[in-house]
């Protein structure tokens, strides 16, 4: 059995609260005596550092490798242009062009490569940043300004995931392949949602996403007074756990804007949150 | 010579699709015969990324020599330039009076792109 368990917080829809989960999940988990580990992986706007506030201990560049060809050995077969799905490397006659900034770095087009013409170069996408923040370890990614792709500097962030103890991930908005590689591999999913029809229909596009993957998952509907009864209603009907409604309580809007856990400022939410996380844990079993 | 319009509809008489990359169309038309051909470029209208480069590389495999559009990106024309083609910007109105500019050599080509990527109307 192992030893770990990774939970990632989602949504579809951005702006639902999933820092405000994540975060103080992990704040309430610690202070459980739980070994905990916070990675944000929400690497285009990251933010979870405003409220957990880590000592930052290292920095690593992260890297994709994208091709480089040497044109004396190149044989314009056109195999590397043939196996891009992105139009990152083209043959135009016998002139090889490559656009490093739609790379993805599968690295194909070296492995195709009849004359060994290509090598790899690093290409930089972003930074990872860890640190510890109170008694909870942190990681997160900082995407470069301008960057298009984010999946592989998420990759990078999920390498630090120990082998062992409470792993949180937060995950970046929506379900296309940042989410996907941000909650892949994880022992369960907190899908965060607002009682909105917008909350509604990007929920019922994330729970189509965590079907396809397979994943476990619950609900938690944040600012759960507002708009109407249709999300309730949703997740009964399609049999999925409501783990937790939070109420539209200013005092949360305050703490946040302060850059403040409301489990750290408000005590009855950790409570709120405790109870949350054993649910969470329960729903493993 | 044949040459490369982008077009909004599949005909002459359409305007000048001002997007290189996610042109509706792409008029083609030898202007020593004047045979046409109409290809229609819908898979890169939708492409997620790299539509300039897919339609550039297009655009060569159909051997025109000149494209002539509203704009290119600087992936369109890095792709065209490398196959050799000349590059006509800031075309617009109708497809048949375009044809006309270019064969009364009215029409300069560019030597760079004229807008960023991801460029839109």
């Amino acid at each position: 059995m192992k030893n770990r368990f990774l939970i990632s917080v989602a949504s579809g829809k951005g702006g639902t609260g999933k820092t405000t989960i994540a975060t103080n999940l992990a704040f309430i988990a610690a202070e459980k005596g739980l070994n905990v580990s916070y990675l944000d992986c929400d690497v285009e706007e990251p933010n979870g550092h405003i409220f957990l506030k880590p000592k930052i201990e290292n920095i690593s560049a992260a890297t994709i490798p994208v091709p480089v060809v040497d044109e004396s050995k190149c044989i314009a077969c056109g195999k590397c242009r043939d196996i891009c799905q992105y139009s990152a490397i083209i043959l135009l006659g016998k002139t090889i062009l490559t656009f490093p900034n739609l790379c993805h770095g599968c690295g194909g087009c070296t492995l195709v490569c009849p004359t060994g013409a290509i090598t790899e170069a690093g290409r930089e996408l972003g930074i990872v940043e860890c640190g510890i923040a109170g008694k909870v370890r942190f990681v997160h990614g900082r995407l470069n300004i301008g960057e298009a792709i984010s999946p592989p500097l998420i990759r990078e962030v999920k390498k630090h995931i120990p082998s062992d103890g409470v792993a949180i991930i937060d995950s970046p908005p929506g379900t296309s392949c940042p989410v996907i590689q941000s909650v892949r591999g994880s022992d369960y999913v907190i899908l965060v949602t607002e009682p909105t029809p917008f909350g509604l229909n990007d929920l019922k596009l994330a729970v189509e996403m965590l079907r396809v993957l397979d994943l476990p998952f619950g609900v938690v509907i944040n600012r759960s007074d507002i708009g109407d009864a249709s999300v309730l209603d949703y997740c009964e009907s399609a049999c999925i756990d409501v783990l937790l409604e939070i109420p539209d309580d200013r005092r949360i809007a305050e703490a946040y804007s302060r850059g403040q856990l409301a489990t750290q400022v408000l005590p009855e939410y950790a409570e709120v949150f405790a109870s949350l996380l054993k649910d969470v844990f329960d729903a493993r079993l | 010579m044949k040459i490369a319009i982008t077009a909004k509809e599949p005909s002459l008489e359409s305007e000048v699709d001002q997007r290189f990359g996610r042109a509706k169309y792409f008029v083609v038309v030898d202007t020593d015969t004047n045979e046409i051909e109409i290809y229609d470029n819908e898979i890169n209208l939708n492409a997620v990324q790299g539509a300039g480069i897919q339609s550039a590389q297009n655009v060569a495999r159909f051997n025109v020599e000149a494209v002539l559009t509203g704009h290119v990106g600087p992936n369109s024309y890095r792709t065209l330039s490398a196959a050799g083609i000349a590059v006509f910007t800031g075309v617009a109105g109708i497809v048949n009076e375009a044809i006309s500019m270019f064969k009364s050599g009215k029409l300069k080509p560019v030597n760079a792109a004229d807008v960023e990527g991801h460029w839109f109307i």
